[in-house]
This record gives C-alpha cells, structure tokens and sequence, in this order.
C-alpha cells in the first residue's frame, strides 16, 4: 500500500539549469534553474525588471534575437539541449511557440492568413492547403475565437478587438502544435473582461499544453497556474505549487511580495 | 521670511495672473492668423503657377489642340508644334530610371535597417543620402565622361549582340551613347537616395513587436522581413518610390545632358530622345516668336498636369495599400 504513495520522479516538459542572461553587461538572470512539468500551468510573478520576461525569452531562443544578449547555462526539452551547438534556434521555436505582451497580429494579413503564418515557415512540412483550413479552425476553437470569427476569416485581422487579437495570437502559436506554449503578460494591455477570457483560455488549455506564463498580476498566478515561481532582482526566490506559494511561502521576500508590500 | 510673503508670490497673485490671461490670448489669435496665412499661401502659389502656364501656353494649345499632345511635329522654324516625343521622353525614361532604382533602393534600405551591423549603419547611409546633394549638372558631366563611353562598349553591345536583346526590339540599332537609356540610368542613380532614405525610415519604424512574433513562429530573418516587416512598410515603401518619380519626372540638366534631344519616338532605348524639361532648357532661351514661346508655355503645363496627375495616383495607390494598415494594431 505504502509505495503506491510514492510519487514517481516525473521527466519534465522544460528542465532549466543554471541559467544566466545578460544585455551587454547586465546581468538580468542570474544562475536560475527550474522544473516546468507536463500540461501544467507555470506561473512566473515577480516586480518590474525582475528578470522574468527575459527568463521566458530564453526558454525559445528568443532573448538571443536582441544585440548584444547572451545566454548561458542549459535549457533542456523533453531531455534535449535546445542551446546544444547542433540545435537551430529557428527549429526551437516552432516547437516552442510564444505570445507576447501586446497583441502582434500581422496587419495586412486575412484572420486565417494571421493563424496560418507560423505553418508556412514550416518548409517540407508544411500542410497543403486543405489541411492548412482545417488547422485553423482547429486552433481558433482551441484559441476560443472560432465562433466570433468564423464568418470573417478572410478579413483583416486588425478590425479585431485588442481581446480577440490576443486570442488570434495564441492560435496561431498553437497552429503548430508546440510542446510547451510562453505567455509573457498576454493580458497587460487588456481590459477586464478581455482578461477573464484569456485566463478561461489557459486554463482550459492546460488539459493538453503545457504552458508558462509570466504575469505582474498575482491574483492571476493565484487564479490559473499550478505552480508558480517568484524572481526578484533576476534571481528565482522560491518555487513552489501556486497553492503554497499564496498559503505558505517559505521566503520572507516571496511573502513580502505576494502581500502587497513592494512591488 | 517664509516663502508664503515672498514679493514673487504676491505678484502672481495679483495683476500678474490677469495679464498673463489677457497675453495669451492675443499671442493665440496672432498664431492661428499667422499660420493660417502661410498655409493658404503655399496653394495660392500653386493655383498662380498653373494660372500663369495655361494663360501662357493657351494660344498654342488652342492652335494645335489635341493634336499638340499627339503630334511629334516639333518645327519652331515652321512653327509646327506636337510634343508627343517629349511627353513620351519623360514618362519612358521615369519608368525605366524606377525600374532601376526601386529594386536597388529597396536592397540598401532592408541592408540598412535590418543586417547592417552598427558601425556601418550611419555611414552607408550617409552615404547613400549624399547622393541627392550632388548637383544635377555633375550627375550631366559624369555621364558624358563616364557614364556614356562605358555604356557605347561594352555595355549597349553586350545587351544587343550577347543577349540578342535587339529582337525586342528596345535595345537595337546603332550605339552612340547619348540615347533614353542613358536619361534612364542617371535620373535611376539621382532618384536612388529619396526612395531608399524613405523606406529606411520605413522598415525602421515597424515595430520590433512585429519581427519577434514573426521569429517567434519559427520564421528566418528573411521570413521575417518578407512575411511581417515588408508588409508592414509597404504603404511608405510605395509613397517613397512616388517621391521619386516626381524627382524623375521634372529633373532637367543632367537628362539634358545624356538623352541626345532629339524629338523623335523610337522603339530602341538606344535612339536620343526629349524629354519635356530638357526641352524647356534648350529652347526657352532661343524662343523668339510668340508661337513657340507660348508652345513652349504650354509644354510646362502640359508637365505641370502630368506631375499632378502622377501624384494623384500615387496618392490613391497609398491610400489603397495603407487601408489594411491603418487600422488599429493594439
């Protein structure tokens, strides 16, 4: 009876080890290591220039689009080294797919066109055309935008509110199928309702992605996320599961910040 | 002495408050006069230069009728007047110094703004903006010095016997130098500069957001900049190759210099041509009848409505592309 309540050591999605990033000389993400598990919400918190958006960029390859940015320490997918020398940081992100702050749809795309972008990068993979129609109503449900769109796919994507643009965003992020999907603050420029939708979003998405989000919005890591891990000064203070952070942390600075007091 | 009764204090309390009120709102009704008058000005002027070309140029105009812009009978001496050759010079030699230039100058801009590392960013581009301080009439001297012995060998013999391009037709017959292509080439080399200076500024100001999500789909560079950063410029793009045109369409001494003025259409680049303003250069001064001074009057209208027209054009084509990028981009 007693080793059936053992829990197994699970591999997980992301494993992070000793990640540093720089700008130039500015050290942003000191020596950071972590677990990012399975179809599970991952929450990043954290104040303003803490280090946790440039931590996210990291796990795509990302931060190295910026000049003078540097990595170093190990990122790993599904036991792979995604900074490995044989490793091509285009091909990471196809697997890894992101969405940012702000709405970014592509302005003088179709809706469908927008959803259909990443698959057309996808070279000898790349869906023909009938496949292509059905990925995107595929993602659009995902993405819960199906219904409002549906009858308007052709159309510019920008005659969409900022809400429906962020959700156009994520399904074209999940139009090719990524194993691991980053949100860094999807919903900061959103209103309230917006907001609720996108929260409702990840959280049903959850079933079959696994998702790391990075939000200054506790009540928001607190409300989807399975876990969550706090960044101060970009250094990660203390992870745990979402539950025990917000009940129990076991940091004198996490509990300063998650009750208000700096930040 | 606290700050509270300080003199200073007590005077802007006072009547300093009520002047300052009184003040402004003279200086604003002396603005807006001001302004105003310099914004109706610039039409005016406008409105006058036409005015003053289509009085000049009507005599011939009503003389010769539509005849004057489908005629190539160009005879000061008999005092025939047509000035199709030059309508066509100048619109001919536009398209090809465009069709030149567009490519070239899309090539330096993308260069520029998206690979150049930094240190070579500013002077290149300086560089490439100096181009538009030359004087014309060096662009003119370069040409005949260097520009037409290269192009009658080897470049002329090489597009017509290695390429055998002469069976098209445009690029037959004998290779003096002074010909269509040459106007072509230099006006592509002088309005280089205004298109690739504004479609730098272009693909500089899109958003950096829109290359990352686009890297962030997995795209390349070059994905990237053909599938979101092109797109995104294009309304400018399109706005800056208008720029030149209008640069094209009205440049005078250095076409002058390198065309052959010669008002004949002919089918081969190669052949001298006219072109409009090259035409106003060589005679205004020489006009002596009232005829030809009020055809020559009447050819600047005539290139003063095809500048517009073009404009017009250019500026329903960037309202027609921008339309899908106007919207809103939260």
């Amino acid at each position: 009876m007693t080793r059936s309540l053992v829990v197994p050591e699970i591999m997980p999605r992301v494993r992070v080890s000793a990640l540093d990033a720089y700008f130039g000389s500015a050290h942003a993400v000191k020596g950071v290591s972590m677990r990012i598990v399975d179809r599970q919400v991952t929450a990043i918190i954290g104040p303003s220039g803490c280090g946790k958006s440039t931590f996210l960029r990291c796990l795509n390859r990302m931060h190295e689009t910026v000049p003078t940015a540097r990595v170093e320490g190990g990122v790993e997918l599904d036991g792979r080294d995604i900074y490995a020398r044989d490793v091509n940081a285009i091909a990471v992100r196809t697997h890894i797919g992101m969405v940012f702050q702000r709405p970014t749809p592509f302005p003088t795309m179709s809706i469908r066109d927008n959803v259909a972008a990443g698959l057309r990068v996808l070279g000898a993979a790349r869906p023909s055309r009938a496949q292509t129609d059905e990925i995107v109503e595929k993602s659009l449900v995902r993405a819960a935008l199906w219904n409002e769109v549906k009858d308007r796919l052709s159309t510019s994507a920008i005659g969409l509110s900022g809400g429906q643009q962020q959700r156009l965003c994520i399904a074209r992020a999940l139009a090719t199928e990524p194993r691991v999907l980053l949100l860094d603050e999807p919903t900061a420029s959103l209103d309230p309702l917006s907001t609720q939708a996108i929260e409702e979003l990840v959280y049903a998405l959850r079933r079959d992605t696994t998702i790391v989000i990075v939000t200054h919005n506790m009540q928001q890591a607190a409300r989807i996320s399975d876990s969550t891990a706090f960044f101060l000064n970009g250094e990660l203070v203390e992870m745990d599961t979402t539950n025990d952070i917000f009940t129990a942390p076991r940091d004198a600075r996490t509990e300063a910040y998650i009750t208000g007091r700096f930040g | 002495m606290t700050i509270h009764d300080s003199p200073q204090t007590f005077v802007r309390e006072d009547d300093g408050a009520t002047l300052r009120i009184h003040g402004s709102a003279i200086g604003d009704r002396v603005y807006s006069g001001a302004i105003t008058f310099f914004a109706v000005c610039v039409p005016l002027l406008l409105l006058a230069v036409a005015w003053e070309l289509g009085v000049a140029g009507w005599p011939a105009l009503h003389k010769f009728g539509f005849g004057f812009l489908t005629s190539s009978d160009w005879d000061p001496v008999k005092g025939e007047f047509g000035a199709a050759p030059a309508i066509y010079g100048t619109i001919v030699s536009s398209i090809i110094a465009l069709a030149l230039a567009t490519p070239l100058a899309i090539g330096v801009s993308l260069f520029l703004s998206e690979l150049a590392p930094r240190w070579l960013k500013q002077p290149v581009g300086f560089l490439v903006d100096l181009l538009a301080a030359i004087p014309s009439v060096v662009y003119g001297l370069w040409g005949i010095f260097v520009l037409l012995p290269v192009l009658r060998d080897p470049v002329m013999p090489f597009l017509r016997d290695t390429l055998q391009l002469d069976r098209t037709g445009l690029f037959s017959g004998p290779a003096y130098g002074p010909s269509m292509l040459a106007a072509g080439i230099i006006l592509a080399i002088m309005v280089l500069p205004y298109i690739a200076s504004v479609s730098r500024e272009v693909l500089m100001a899109v958003p950096r957001s829109q290359r990352e999500a686009a890297l962030a789909l997995g795209a390349t560079r070059w994905e990237a900049i053909r599938g979101a950063v092109l797109p995104y410029a294009r309304s400018g793009i399109v706005g800056g190759v208008i720029l030149g045109l209008g640069r094209a369409l009205g440049e005078t001494m250095a076409v002058t210099m390198l065309i052959g003025n010669r008002a004949e259409i002919a089918t081969s680049l190669f052949a001298p041509g006219y072109t409009m303003a090259s035409l106003l250069a060589n005679e205004f001064s020489e006009a002596s009848s009232d005829a030809h001074l009020s055809a020559l009057m009447a050819v600047a209208f005539v290139l003063f409505v095809i500048t517009l027209i073009v404009n017009a054009i250019a500026r329903w084509l960037v309202w027609r592309v921008s339309r899908g990028t106007s919207g809103r981009v939260a």
